[in-house]
């Protein structure tokens, strides 16, 4: 049984009163402010009569919802009416949001305290934590390391403790490689698995809103709680929710495990890779059948899915022009308002990523770039349906490396980029993936094994991530 | 040398649904500013764009009236450009995959001619805000209302078949009258539920040339249409008769000037950066839904002319004047089927009914007289109970009572004298005192009947049965 779900049942039985909980949560965000998890933690007061409210309910026998007793942290761009949305942007620090996202009411609904909004790479365009407006984030195993983004404040805000499970949202890998750099678990759920709606678009077609846990337990649960149609969100899946906690005590034998060559290249990382490894071992020894396949398209992936996730967040970015809402610097015209407001509102990450977009949706540059990149990104999709016949999961390191140095790769976006390489495809075919700890290295940094399924086989994900668990005595 | 014009217009129509494309806000026109909007439709980050259905059903029906293709499956585009009334900094559009194409649409030319209009494509996209340059209100800042702002229109855009300016308002009005007939669209130009550009090229008369095309923007009436493109052809001919080229440019006209100003050139023309809408799934049409908007068209404007003319035997004229308006039209069939002389209740619905309507600015749903009503009424002229005359007076009193016309009839003294001896006795004094006359008419100048038809009616405050009138003077007149 997962962490959170024994908290929840600890709670509702009367073991301990969520004021409490929230009281020793927010000290330990102010100890660990170092790491500038978050951007906005809600105000003490509201937060305590928020708890004070629950605690009543449940002293007087009340049956709560399924997240009672349990402190979420989500993303700073996922939206909570009346909090700050700033997306880590100088352009939003001022904006305060009339409508909760969904997943937001969802949470509420089922009775969860959401305790504050986390840091992230602007507007989730980064793989570091270091392109915020608000300062990097740091990673609590080395403080020297970055955390990995863009979700850099929820990963950290989990593994340090200073909320029992948090939200972060996954465009290219932004879940599950700050989850594998901190060490906890990250699920991107399957395109159209959680809704959209309050989720500030990086690029619409790619993004998703994921759990983050310290056990797939708790992100499977999470997950149960977050997932569903919601008519808001025109790309949401009409599919029920299975009960995915059930399939925790599932055993993994008859799981077919494919384990893509192009995962394991010679620059793959010592460390990575014998954890791999030895995690691949022993389970076969529980009888999980593995082999080896071919995903030739794997090297195309990282540069369509930059051409297609810069083209949408050009467009997606368009709003933000100081007429209405955010930054607005005056200007004598039109244009110049448009181009001060812009030019000092956005960072240098975000600009570079608008004008590349805009570079690959131009005339005469747009079939040579982002009609291509569509193409590639469908025979991609015809790839990863083709391995799903052969196996039902696909097992692959999360990174190519554990958590680099702040600073290491901020010059070079080149190289940032391709920390995303074995992620981005999950995205680009819309199928779910996890990361998962596998190990730690020599020098203290955690190690992410990654599974992916096919569309809606996040159950395959959970039985095998839990096994995973097992194997490696994490929990 | 001569020249020909080549035309092709693209109409945006505002749909008539009760809330917005993507949202659930109103579409009322006229609210205080930013009344009706939401997080959607400002365009506020994390919000999403939900297509309403009903929106999709209205350009069907336009679609199938206009006899386009249906696309089974359909793609949204985003349009990126920005501007302070476009709160996405992009609108959301149809682009590559519309929802119809290639249909077409038959004209009524002045010279009484037909012609058939190729319609290239009809696409679905938002309405943008609207931006207010008030010096009174706000001096020199601009002032922004969203109301308007994702309102549905569908775009309709012709092939260059048309040769007129004429031609191109003929094209205008027939297009009107089905989005009114459909209910799908006010065809109100002033408000801007409808709205026109247009392309035009000239080029040698007889020729199959393309000329260079200008775009001319801000043609917001019929007339404005017309004048606009007579101008601009003209303007290209005398260029090329000088030499000159014409260059591809926008222009944009000025109703006040008379003329069309330079808006950009070509060079200048944006770059829409148009991809496909990743917020929104594609759009699928089965044929079943295309086949139950199809049971749901009505009787349109052109063949319901064409019966009119042959079911009431009216002329091209009032055949026409009489399918204008799908309420005129009923109207006048509720009417025809209580009063067996159409020409007669043709008539009326012109002369009366319509004056009414037209000088109160009511539709006809306004209208006070029922068509039972004013058939009870009819009935009494085709019973010679009243005059024309007198039946135009009962039926003004009818527009601000409750009683029926028989009831007015003598309310109000107006039962026609159709008593022969009291007429003649009428008769015989207007030609005692009109002798001069009698003696032209006896002479063979026949015309002075009419004025001495009105004498008597005259004398009898309109209450004499002309019929009878006109026979007795005739009569008097021969024999003494």
């Amino acid at each position: 049984m997962s962490d959170s779900i024994r908290r929840h049942q600890d709670y509702v039985a009367g073991k301990f009163k969520l004021v409490d909980r929230v009281e020793e949560l927010l000290e330990r965000i102010a100890v660990n402010s170092h790491l500038n998890a978050f951007i906005t933690v809600f105000s003490r007061r509201k937060l305590l009569d928020q708890a004070a409210a629950l605690d009543r309910r449940i002293e007087q026998g009340q049956k709560p919802g399924a997240l009672a007793g349990l402190v979420i942290a989500i993303k700073d761009n996922i939206s909570f009416r009346g909090e700050p949305l700033t997306c880590a942007s100088r352009m939003l620090t001022n904006f305060i949001p009339p409508y909760h996202a969904t997943v937001v009411e969802k949470i509420l609904q089922a009775d969860g305290l959401i305790i504050g909004k986390t840091n992230l790479d602007e507007f989730a365009m980064g793989s570091s934590g270091e392109t915020s407006h608000f300062g990097p984030v740091k990673n609590p195993w080395n403080l020297e390391r970055v955390p990995g983004g863009s979700s850099s404040g929820s990963a950290v805000a989990v593994r340090a403790g200073l909320a029992d499970l948090a939200l972060g949202s996954d465009t290219g890998g932004s879940v599950r490689q700050p989850a594998a750099f901190c060490g906890i678990v990250g699920l991107k759920p399957t395109y159209g698995r959680v809704s959209r709606y309050g989720l500030v678009a990086y690029a619409s077609s790619l993004d998703q809103i994921g759990p983050m846990g310290k056990s797939v337990g708790e992100v499977a649960y999470l997950l149960q709680n977050i997932a569903g149609h919601d008519p808001r969100d025109a790309t949401s899946v009409l599919q029920e929710v299975p009960n995915y906690v059930k399939y925790l005590k599932t055993h993994p034998h008859h799981l077919r495990v494919g384990l893509p060559r192009q995962y394991f290249p010679e620059e793959l990382d010592p460390e990575v890779r014998a954890h791999i490894e030895k995690l691949v071992a022993a389970l076969k020894e529980q009888g999980v059948r593995f082999r080896e396949i071919d995903l030739p398209l794997t090297e195309y992936a990282v540069p369509a899915y930059y051409i297609i996730a810069t083209a949408e967040a050009s467009s997606n970015l368009a709003r933000f022009d100081g007429v209405r809402y955010g930054l607005r610097r005056p200007a004598p015209d039109l244009f110049q308002q448009y181009s001060r407001t812009r030019s000092e509102g956005f960072g240098p990450e975000v600009k570079r990523r608008i004008l590349l977009g805009s570079f690959v949706l131009s005339a005469g540059y747009y079939d040579e770039y982002y009609r291509k990149a569509q193409q590639v990104r469908q025979l991609i999709q015809k790839e990863i349906r083709q391995a799903f016949r052969e196996v039902d999961v696909l097992l692959t390191p999360t990174t190519p490396t554990p958590a680099f140095k702040l600073q290491e790769k901020t010059a070079d976006p080149l190289q940032m980029y391709l920390s995303d390489v074995f992620t981005v495809t999950a995205n680009l075919a819309g199928i779910c993936a996890l990361s998962v700890p596998v190990g730690v290295t020599s020098r203290g940094l955690p190690v992410g094994v990654q599974l992916m399924s096919d569309f809606f086989r996040e159950d395959r994900l959970f039985i095998l991530g839990r096994s995973i668990e097992k194997c490696t005595g994490e929990v | 040398m001569e020249f020909e014009a080549v035309i092709g217009l693209e109409v945006h129509s505002q749909l008539l649904t009760d809330s917005k494309i993507f949202c659930s806000c109103s579409t009322a026109y006229g609210a205080p500013p930013n009344s009706q909007t939401c997080p959607v439709c400002l365009g506020m980050p994390g919000t999403l764009p939900v297509l309403n259905r009903r929106a999709v059903e209205f350009a069907l029906k336009m679609g199938v009236a206009t006899h386009c293709q249906i696309a089974s499956f359909s793609t949204f585009a985003r349009k990126n450009y920005f501007y302070p009334d476009l709160p996405k900094g992009y609108q959301i559009s149809q682009y590559e995959l519309p929802l119809c194409r290639a249909g077409w649409l038959d004209i009524d030319l002045p010279d009484g001619k037909r012609k058939r209009v190729r319609i290239r494509r009809i696409h679905l996209e938002e309405d943008a805000g609207k931006s207010i340059h008030d010096q009174a209100l706000a001096g020199e800042q601009t002032l922004l209302d969203f109301n308007r702002c994702g309102v549905p229109l569908i775009e309709i855009v012709s092939e260059p078949d048309l040769s007129t300016p004429a031609e191109a308002h003929a094209y205008l009005v027939a297009l009107k009258q089905i989005l009114v007939y459909l209910e799908i669209c006010s065809g109100n130009m002033e408000e801007g539920s409808l709205r026109c550009d247009a392309n035009v090229s000239v080029r040698p008369l007889g020729t199959a040339v393309s000329g260079t095309k200008t775009e001319l923007k801000n043609l917001n009436s019929f007339r404005n249409v017309e004048r606009a493109l007579a101008f601009e052809i003209e303007r290209q001919i005398a260029l090329l008769k000088q030499g000159k080229p014409v260059e591809a440019e926008t222009l944009l006209w000025d109703a006040d000037a008379q003329q069309a100003r330079p808006m950009r050139s070509k060079e200048e023309a944006p770059d829409y950066r148009y991809f496909p809408e990743p917020d929104l799934v594609p759009l699928e049409v089965d044929p079943a839904w295309v086949e139950r908007v199809k049971r749901t068209i009505p009787e349109l404007p052109e063949e319901k002319k064409n019966r009119f003319r042959q079911q009431y035997k009216l002329n091209d004229y009032a055949a026409q004047l009489l399918t204008v308006r799908r309420e005129i039209a009923d109207y006048f069939e509720a009417l025809a089927k209580r009063c067996p002389d159409y020409q007669l209740a043709a008539n009326w619905m012109l002369r009366e009914v319509l004056r009414v309507v037209n000088e109160r600015k009511i539709s006809l749903q306004e209208f006070p007289l029922s068509p039972q009503r004013l058939a009870e009424l009819l009935q009494l002229i085709l019973d010679r109970v009243v005059s024309q005359t007198a039946a135009v007076t009962i039926f003004e009193e009818m527009l601000h009572s409750r009683k029926s016309a028989g009831q007015l009839v003598d309310d109000l003294g107006l039962r026609q004298i159709s008593d022969e001896q009291q007429l003649a006795a009428v008769v015989e004094e207007v030609l005692a005192r009109n002798q001069k006359l009698a003696e032209q008419y006896r002479g063979g100048k026949t015309k002075v009947l009419g004025y001495l038809i009105g004498q008597v009616m005259k004398a009898t405050g309109g209450k004499a049965d002309p019929v009878l009138v006109n026979r007795l003077l005739r009569e008097k007149l021969k024999t003494t």
